[in-house]
């Protein structure tokens, strides 16, 4: 092994073999091959796998067993026949199918090799043809050639694994546990990464740990915020801990483009495209599923684009992200993924569909999962005679909860409460004419029996609506509609006074600049916000009192962010826009409390708290007695405001001291100079305006002269 | 005040100077005609014509009889400040950036830029009292920084020239010898290009603004930092006021992007900071390009802020400016 050596070292090395390290290019410098200078090199493992491709260069050959055995005058038959399955796969290179004879027998051997223009046709005819059954004695096994070799390697008998020490590892919900109560989150600008803690009582954030180049395109936290993914080239990455951000696992997916966590964080789905070999093939998509702790791949998912992007209005072309959608709860039992009039759900105890079949539904476009129960909820637009319909449908047991048949409907959209207690769906409907469309809410309550549902219309139904969302945990929605530039923001509760049962409008504010809402996570709080071309309006709206608290401009801001708590919110303009790069971070009610301005700036990601560790009694206790919790936390604040205030005195109060001693010093140079000054201005000695003297001139100016004769009268006469 | 709007420029403003007794404001355009004003009620006094390109700097004599001028036309020209009479020109290679008269005004620097090869220079003259008699040769040429100086002023008693420039590196030369004796200091000093410098009342130190967005105030002897001010826009023009401890910074998005987006993305806002704090006090808005020039009356009672969109803006301050306290 090798030691570390400083600079220091290097430098000094250097000068005594009187070498100039400014005039040594590092690159040139190469280690004799095979010779590491006992240097072992990080990513040793990954190395090898690119290695065996390239070095070798066979990932383009096949091996196809199970093929018939034939005497010398069928050989030209079987000949052809393989060769008709494999080129409507790729392209055979010329004499690259080879099917080795028996010199004594002269009969075939029963399997042949075939040889690909490109690794990539050869995968993929692999894929297709593994278990291709050519008649019910004869089913291919088709191998990569390269992967015989590793199989050759696998030992006869059976070792038992080594068992290796447990080595403990660091707690990785510390980050919980700080003594401020801080939040976390994540940045990215330019090449850095960099993960600070949101200290807003210091008005500051503080640094906890910062990477160059920790990623390749973006960083992503676990949905409870226990890691950190990375995304590399080859592959993706979880980093955690409360600052020390070690690496945990990697789980290689070449030129993976997008992750997706689990909600429970167990499985980890990364999705790459990749480009056909034939143009007028389509995108090849893989998908992998791994179990995040152990890094292993619980299921492949490979095809073409054209299998995974089905569904969404209109006939989207390319995949909509995520392709699967896991049900909600921590437990991930079930994901599912929508297809061709079919909605396939699994559960990962196997990875297997359930009862081995997808759901059939004809025509279905879109669907989503209630975020706490394996219910399904789904959409089938109009098709003939059959009007469109909205229905529930329970996990496992694939029965439909409940239906809802809609007429001439254009759209639905599914809205999920976060509890998922209330189901609002979002119909657009055609008028009459069929020329323009009007919007409609169909309000299902999950948790009550036979699952009632409320249609809601606005008060004026033609108001197209911009944007709706449901109050986090809460019985409150919030819908911005009308017509732009000056859209309505209504809030509406699936309670009414008396009735728990019905649904009331609480109030409507008019003619607000706001295009896009953000509920507090705690809910009752709500920033309206205007994004785009509302230039980053925030009014800072609290729902229980149905009062404006504040309105606040971040100008131009793409991004708005609630940390985890409700406590803090931080907006930010990221690289879309040139100018004012950066983030601002704000108290709930809508105080700036600092701001931060970052070249490139591409991401801001609050860390993720899981659901509290309290129990229900617990928390009521504390909700109760809730005075006497805050009484530390409000001491606390306070000591910090008076240190801070003191602390701004006492930072004035030196500037202005060292200021001072500069213009002294200035002062002093100044008079020593003036001689000089002088000279070079040939006498003249006035160098400060106060020299000039004031005098004060009396001038006077003769503005006419005038000659008037008076009248003289003789007062005796 | 409301401010006084001066329209008399065809083209984006370069540079504003006011004589030493602030009753006479200079204007620089990129049309060619430098201009005078009143820096009272900013009526126009008259135009230097003669120039064949844009007019970049300017300086005017302590007793407000010479004005020099500085073009890219290739030409630095000597002017009666009275009369608008062409007292002498200076022709160069390349086009003239920047111009400052030395304490006394016996000699006076001027930088061109780098043109057709030729790389960007500093000229040392010599300026005479009687115009008959003035020279065109050059009494020292100081060469080295790569890209253009886009600023170059005299040191106290014309000891030293520091020059400032697209290289991001401040440099104090001596004006006897020619040589570099300081250099900025990469790390600290700017990261982008240095678009202008401004020396302070009695010449003890200057601040010089960047797009690098940041503006930095330096002891002028031995090139120490003092203050840095930081802000969100590009910097193309400073000042400090002679008054009161504030710096003005102006600028805003370069102007090939202005059209793009909404004009307050601009940052088209002169901004005022204190400068001991270094904190922003408030921005004056106005312009609807970015700022090019800015200038401080004398008294410090009055500032000019002159735009690429061809304004000159003269703010004369209220009573409530003076009151400010941070």
């Amino acid at each position: 092994m090798s030691e570390v050596v400083s600079m220091d070292e290097i430098r000094a090395i250097s000068e005594r073999l009187g070498v100039d390290l400014a005039k040594i290019n590092l690159d040139s410098i190469h280690l004799p091959p095979g010779d590491d200078m006992g240097i072992p090199s990080d990513d040793e493992d990954l190395l090898k796998e690119d290695a065996l491709e390239e070095d070798q260069g066979f990932g383009n050959i096949l091996v196809v067993d199970n093929l018939p055995v034939v005497p010398k005058e069928k050989y030209e038959k079987l000949e052809g026949v393989v060769r008709k399955i494999y080129s409507q796969l790729g392209v055979i290179k010329e004499g690259g199918l080879n099917m080795p004879v028996d010199p004594v027998t002269q009969k075939t051997l029963g399997y042949c090799f075939i040889e690909y223009n490109t690794p990539q046709e050869a995968e993929l005819s692999k894929e297709k043809t593994h278990g291709y059954k050519l008649d019910r004695s004869h089913i291919f096994a088709v191998n990569m050639f390269e992967d015989i070799e590793k199989f050759l390697k696998v030992p006869d008998e059976w070792a038992p694994p080594e068992i290796k020490p447990y080595v403990p590892v660091e707690m990785l919900q510390k980050w919980l546990t700080d003594d401020k109560a801080r939040d976390q989150y994540v940045i990215r600008s330019g090449g850095d990464t960099e993960v600070l803690w949101n200290d807003a009582r210091q008005m500051k954030p503080e640094l906890v740990y910062k990477r160059p180049y920790w990623t390749e395109s973006f960083v992503q936290w676990s949905p409870m915020g226990t890691y950190l993914a990375t995304v590399h080239r080859q592959g993706a990455a979880i980093w955690g801990g409360a600052t020390t951000f070690n690496r945990l696992m990697r789980y290689a997916h070449p030129q993976v483009k997008l992750i997706d966590f689990s909600p429970g964080e167990r499985y980890l789905v990364t999705y790459s495209s990749h480009e056909p070999s034939n143009p007028r093939d389509t995108h090849r998509v893989v998908l992998n599923i791994f179990d995040v702790r152990t890094g292993k791949v619980m299921r492949d998912f490979k095809g073409s684009a054209d299998e995974f992007a089905v569904g969404g209005t209109g006939g989207v072309t390319g995949v909509s992200w995520p392709v699967f959608r896991w049900s909600g709860g921590k437990e991930d039992k079930y994901f599912a993924r929508i297809g061709k009039n079919v909605i396939s759900v699994y559960e990962t105890e196997t990875f297997s569909l359930i009862d081995k079949k997808s759901i059939k539904v004809e025509n279905v476009m879109d669907f989503s999962w209630s975020p706490t129960d394996p219910i399904l909820s789904l959409f089938v637009p109009e098709c003939g005679n059959q009007p469109a319909r909205v229905s529930l449908v329970q996990i496992p047991s694939k029965e439909e909860l409940r239906q809802k048949n809609l007429f001439s409907v254009s759209d639905c959209k599914m809205y999920w409460q976060s509890n998922g207690d209330y189901l609002a769906v979002k119909v657009d409907r055609y008028t009459k004419t069929k020329k323009s469309t009007y919007t409609g809410f169909e309000l299902f309550r999950i948790k009550e029996r036979d699952i009632p549902i409320e249609v809601l219309e606005l008060d004026n139904k033609n108001d197209k609506i911009i944007a709706f969302a449901w109050e986090p945990k809460g019985h409150r929605f919030a819908v911005i509609h009308g017509d732009n530039p000056r859209p309505d923001v209504s809030f509406y509760s699936m309670r009414s006074g008396t009735n728990t049962g019905r649904v009331s409008k609480l109030t409507t504010l008019k003619g607000k600049q706001a295009n896009a809402l953000y509920w507090s996570p705690g809910g009752r709080f709500i920033i309206l916000a205007g994004m785009k071309g509302f230039n980053g309006q925030l009014e800072f709206f609290d729902v229980d009192e149905l009062d404006t608290m504040a309105s606040a401009e971040h100008f131009m801001a793409t991004d708005v962010e609630w940390d985890p708590t409700g406590r803090y919110v931080a907006t930010a303009v990221t690289s879309v826009h040139e100018m004012e790069n950066g983030f601002n971070i704000w108290s709930f009610n809508g105080k700036l409390l600092y701001r931060i301005l970052k070249d490139h700036f591409f991401q801001f990601l609050w860390r993720p708290r899981p659901p509290s560790f309290l129990s229900k009694e617990k928390e009521e206790e504390i909700a109760k007695n809730l005075k006497k919790y805050s009484k530390k936390y409000e001491a606390e604040d306070q000591d910090v405001s008076l240190l801070l205030s003191e602390q701004d005195r006492e930072k004035r109060k030196k500037l202005k001291e060292e200021w001072e001693a500069w213009i002294s010093k200035w002062k002093r140079l100044h008079e020593e100079e003036k001689m000089e000054r002088e000279k070079l201005r040939d006498g003249e000695a006035s160098d400060e305006e106060e020299e000039y003297e004031a005098k004060e001139v009396e001038v006077e100016e003769i503005l006419n002269v005038e000659e008037v004769v008076i009248p003289f009268e003789d007062s005796q006469q | 005040m409301r401010p006084i709007l001066m329209k008399g420029h065809e083209r984006p403003l370069t540079f504003l100077k006011y004589n030493r007794d602030g009753d006479l404001l200079f204007s620089c355009a990129k049309d060619h005609t430098p201009t005078v004003w009143f820096a009272d009620n900013g009526e126009r006094l008259g135009t230097y014509r003669g120039h064949n390109g844009a007019v970049w700097c300017c300086d005017v004599s302590r007793d407000s009889s010479r004005l020099i001028t500085g073009s890219a036309d290739q030409t630095a020209m000597l002017w009666d400040v009275q009369t608008g009479a062409q007292l002498h020109t200076f022709t160069f290679d390349s086009p003239a950036r920047s111009v400052d008269f030395s304490v006394g005004d016996k000699l006076a620097v001027i930088t061109t830029d780098p043109f057709m090869g030729l790389t960007s220079a500093i000229h040392i003259k010599n300026i005479s009292k009687d115009p008959s008699e003035q020279m065109s040769e050059s009494v020292l040429v100081l060469k080295g920084p790569q890209g253009r100086i886009n600023r170059a002023v005299w040191g106290p008693l014309n000891k030293t020239i520091i020059s400032a420039g697209e290289d991001a590196v401040i440099r104090i030369w001596d004006a006897e010898t020619g040589k570099v004796l300081k250099e900025s200091d990469k790390e600290i000093g700017h990261k982008k290009g240095i678009t202008s410098l401004q020396k302070s009342v009695d010449g003890s130190h200057f601040i010089t603004g960047s797009l690098d967005k940041s503006a930095k105030l330096w002891d002028i002897r031995s090139l120490t930092l003092i203050k840095n001010y930081t802000t969100e826009r590009p910097v193309n023009a400073v000042t400090m006021s002679p008054l009161l401890n504030h710096v003005v910074l102006g600028g805003g998005q370069d102007a090939s992007a202005v059209t793009t987006t909404d004009h307050r993305a601009g940052k088209f806002e002169a901004k005022f900071y204190d400068k001991i704090l270094t904190e922003e006090i408030g921005g004056v808005k106005g312009h609807f390009g970015p700022i090019n020039a800015l200038a401080f009356n004398p008294d410090g009672k009055s500032f000019a802020s002159g735009g690429e969109d061809g304004y000159v803006r003269l703010h004369h301050f209220d009573q409530d400016y003076f009151n400010i306290r941070i």
